[in-house]
């Protein structure tokens, strides 16, 4: 064991005792998220790969994802990631204004966002996908245009981008409570959205699925696994894995979940997914997809004819012209899109 | 029949009636300590739950004292206003009645109309300062209240408490001395006063009486004097914690008796039991055919459940023979039923029971009264319905009901109180101190203000301390008019409601508004109008959503987004399309909800 960290030892732990969770398949991603893993020094790095290694067989090609704050990456640090074999860079850039960090409460300024993303480039890095964020409050909308410009400008190969929400107990959400912030509208927001898909796509960057968009072949293979009901294990406090037919996630505490390693005791909780559950995740992730649904392996997998169960739903959205079909797939327009959850809850089987 | 003791309890919820019932009935050893769960006599869910006695119940216990065994029958009366017709009848059925005051919160309304039923039934009362143990007990105080209402010493009054137990002993002593010994001729014609029925899956209508005169044996042919319907006695018997099936019982006692009846319809209470080849000359006092105070409109969330609704409603009807129902279509909800409730707790009852016990999932529209339409020929009208209301250039004058409304409040909430009663279109009758803080007030109001929020509203300016009571005066003219809701230009006829004319603009604004939180947006825009007439007096517009995909799948974490659209969809399965829009159930009640 060649560190003292609690939380990396159990790591190694549950890899071992999960190697058999995905039936010996071959891993195609590795990813490096939740929290700032790039604050992790080479040697701890090296051992969670190790740690992989040792326990799966990881494909040579294997797409491996390094979540990063602009603020941690230096060229010292990239060409350690570099040499550790990381692939892929994710860094959180979320706008290039210093105002909207300011407000989300971010550790870096605009100007460290541009620099590491150039830094990377030149550190040999050649996929690299960057977050914004729209609906920002008192961003205006020649202000996310040029923030969309700017993404476009640097030249990375793959954008994501999401809405900021404001949940109850956030200090977002406290603000909104309290009166002192108002949420951008719908109309604005989606109105945001729009313009980032289309200067995206003039630019050669394409939708793939709702929130993700990739020049061609650069589309993330990691959060694809996500959408595509591939099974995946994930390793570390308040991790999420899948099997095919349960869904588990592991305690979200540091010190409980190394605790429950030292202790030998059970460190995740696990669901079960009934038919119905499995159908409706198949729905709601697959309708986030630009790819859309496959109406014959519903037929197939869940025995059931989803367009002649939903007559009035499906025309509905026709009339909205919200969906698109292909032979037996089933995808949402650009505008239907918008509205993915809602129209995926439609479609639900609710058990009783 | 001189060692048997019939009598009731008069309490307001909440003030410890059926633990210390309980605690009777485990002292005379009618139920054994493993039974001993709080509150054997309510044995409905919803009866538990919200702590109120929805039908009678009665128990008989045996008690030994000086030698001599007691029979003691013990008839629970309903706890609410709603069914003060049953408490009448109960407290016919008795020589005496516990008054059970909560030692903390002094005598409320409600038992203060029961307590003057029981008077002038001549009963003996026996008054009871239950919840001693509380620290917040008040004795002095509370007994001063129940020397000055019923005129007794302070030594009649029984300290007690049903938790720990304190002054049982002296109950029952009380019970079997103070409470007279049922008078009445065991040889004459056989008369009973049936005071409450129960629906028994197996057996059917159980109906429980009190026998005047007479006997009544298993296997008698009788008959009911007021339907005038002839039965045999399958079986009869008394009531202990169950059913005790007897061969004969006699004047003075409380029984049960089966006779095969399917329908709650058939057995009235109130109703005098006699025997067919023998009967009795005169019927007992007192019964009523009750009739149904409030109307509402109950739908099925889903049209195709029509049918499964009117066979639930059928079955509840079985048990609940207050309930009536007849087939109504409405443009906005499609076909359903506008039902006549007691008042607005059992209406709620119905519906709870509807969704519970028949897993229905309905919209009840908003509650309204029975108005008199007199059109300009001369003939009267009665409207069970809004939208019934015929065009105004026909009509003459309309009429609403009102009622005596007695509020009993601390002196501090008596201003508030009096607002709320005047803006509810009262008028002060008369105000009485009953201590130096404690202060009735009666009231002549309409009985469609109660209908409306006034419950609540009269909770929040008394912080809970005022208690109501009412019964029905007449019918007065009154210059009311139709306020209708209309969602996209569409008039919502489910929504539509009789209000005051003075009251219309403000309510009809404060409706839209409501509506506009209980309505979630869709995927256009939509108008909310309130109008008189042609005349649109308030305006909301719901602004259309576009966009619904924020949230981020968290490293996985998909379950978490599955269970939240899966929650989303539950909750519109609860919703009614109404044209093109998604209204949810409790859109159809707004008005009642004004001031959540």
């Amino acid at each position: 064991m060649k560190t003292k960290d609690p939380v990396l030892k159990a790591m190694v732990l549950e890899f071992q005792k999960q190697r058999d969770y995905l039936n010996k398949e071959r891993i195609e991603t590795i990813y490096f998220g939740g929290g700032t893993p790039s604050l992790l020094e080479e040697h701890e790095i090296q051992l969670l790969l190790d740690a992989a290694r040792e326990n799966f067989e990881v494909s040579p090609t294997a797409e491996v994802t390094m979540e990063c704050n602009p603020d941690d990456l230096n060229p010292t640090k990239l060409e350690e990631l570099k040499r550790l074999g990381i692939n892929r860079l994710s860094i959180g850039i979320q706008s290039f204004r210093d105002e909207d960090l300011k407000l989300m409460n971010r550790a870096h300024k605009a100007n460290e966002a541009t620099r590491c993303v150039r830094e990377a480039q030149s550190a040999g890095f050649d996929n690299i996908t960057i977050d914004l964020i729209y609906a920002i409050p008192n961003l205006s909308q020649e202000a996310w245009i040029k923030n969309v410009d700017q993404a476009i400008a640097l030249g990375v190969q793959h954008v994501s981008s999401y809405c900021l929400t404001f949940e109850d107990g956030t200090a977002f959400g406290k603000w909104v409570n309290a009166g002192s912030m108002h949420q951008v509208e719908d109309d604005e927001a989606s109105e945001q959205f729009l313009t980032l898909v289309e200067r995206l796509h003039d630019a050669g960057i394409e939708q793939y699925e709702v929130s993700n968009f990739a020049r061609k072949g650069y589309e993330s293979k990691h959060n694809s696994a996500y959408w595509n009901n591939t099974t995946y294990l994930g390793i570390g406090p308040s991790a999420h894995s899948f099997n095919g037919n349960s869904r588990q996630w592991n305690v979200a505490h540091n010190v409980r979940y190394s605790k429950a390693f030292a202790e030998g005791l059970n460190w995740y909780e696990k669901e079960i997914l009934t038919p119905a559950a499995q159908f409706n995740e198949y729905i709601m992730t697959g309708l986030r997809t630009v790819k859309g649904i496959d109406l014959g392996r519903i037929r197939d997998d869940f025995n059931i004819d989803l367009a002649s169960a939903n007559v009035e739903l499906i025309q509905g959205m026709h009339d909205r012209k919200e969906v698109i079909f292909a032979g037996d797939q089933m995808s949402l327009t650009k505008k239907g899109l918008l509205r993915a959850d809602a129209i995926a809850s439609d479609f639900f089987i609710i058990e009783s | 029949m001189k060692n048997t003791r019939n009598f009731c309890i008069i309490a307001h919820i909440d003030h410890g009636k059926s633990t210390l019932a309980d605690r009777l009935l485990h002292k005379t050893g009618t139920i054994s300590d493993r039974d001993l769960q709080e509150q054997t006599l309510d044995d409905m869910d919803i009866e538990r739950e919200r702590g109120i006695t929805i039908k009678s119940h009665a128990i008989q216990m045996k008690h030994s004292a000086d030698g001599e065994e007691y029979i003691l029958n013990l008839i629970d009366t309903p706890g609410h206003v709603d069914f003060s017709y049953e408490v009448s009848r109960s407290i016919a059925a008795c020589e005496g009645a516990l008054l059970i005051v909560d030692a903390s919160q002094g005598i409320e309304a409600q038992t203060i109309s029961n307590l003057y039923l029981a008077i002038e039934h001549d009963l003996e009362i026996i008054p009871i300062l239950n919840k001693m143990d509380l620290d917040s007990a008040n004795p002095e105080e509370v007994t001063d209240q129940i020397v000055d209402l019923i005129g007794c010493s302070p030594d009649d009054v029984i300290p007690a408490s049903g938790k720990t137990g304190m002054g049982v002993d002296e109950i029952l002593h009380a019970i079997i001395h103070r409470i007279k010994a049922p008078v009445g001729d065991p040889n004459g014609q056989l008369q009973a006063m049936v005071f409450d029925s129960v629906y028994n899956s197996f057996r059917g209508i159980i109906a429980y009486y009190r026998i005047m005169n007479g006997r009544l044996k298993k296997g008698d042919r009788i008959k009911f004097i007021n339907t005038e319907r002839e039965y045999y006695a399958d079986e009869i018997g008394v009531l202990g914690m169950g059913l005790i099936p007897r061969t004969m019982l006699e004047a003075g006692n409380v029984g049960y008796i089966i006779t095969g009846v399917k329908d709650a319809k058939e057995i009235k209470v109130g109703d005098t039991l006699t025997l067919s080849n023998d009967p009795c000359k005169t019927a007992i006092k007192g019964f009523e055919d009750v009739k149904p105070m409030v109307f509402a409109g109950i739908y099925p969330v889903d049209t195709e459940e029509y049918e499964e609704l009117r066979s639930s409603m059928e079955k509840l009807q079985l048990n609940d023979a207050s309930l009536v129902f007849e087939p109504e279509s409405s443009a906005a909800l499609g076909f359903g039923f506008r039902c006549g409730f007691l008042g607005m707790l059992h209406m709620e009852i119905i519906q709870e029971r509807l969704e519970r016990e028949f897993a229905m999932t309905v919209i009840t529209t908003v509650p309204n009264v029975s108005y008199k339409a007199y059109v300009k020929n001369g003939t009267m009208i009665e409207l069970h319905n809004p939208s019934d209301m015929p065009n105004p250039s026909s009509m003459d004058y309309i009429e609403e009901p009102y009622i005596v409304a007695q509020i009993i409040s601390k002196s501090e909430y008596v201003g508030a109180v009096m607002t709320l009663c005047i803006e509810k279109r009262g008028e002060l009758k008369n105000q009485v101190y009953l201590t130096s803080n404690r202060v009735e007030l009666t009231f002549e109001m309409p009985l469609g203000e109660v209908v409306f929020d006034f419950y609540d509203k009269l909770k929040t300016v008394s912080r809970g301390y005022a208690s109501f009571d009412y019964f029905t005066a007449d019918y007065r003219k009154s210059d009311l008019v139709k306020l209708d809701i209309m969602l996209n230009g569409d008039p919502v006829d489910a929504l539509s409601a009789l209000i005051h004319k003075d009251h219309a603009f403000d309510l009809g604004k404060r409706i839209c508004l409501k509506l506009k939180q209980l309505i979630p947006r869709q995927q256009f825009m939509i108008a909310l109008q309130a109008s008189i007439g042609a005349k649109i007096i308030a305006r909301e517009t719901i602004t259309a959503v576009r966009k619904d995909v924020t949230a981020k799948c968290y490293g996985g974490d998909i379950s978490r987004k599955r269970k939240l659209l899966e929650k989303q969809k539950k909750g519109k399965k609860r919703m009614r399309q109404v044209g093109r829009i998604e209204v949810p159930q409790e859109a159809f009640l707004a008005v009642l909800k004004l001031n959540d």
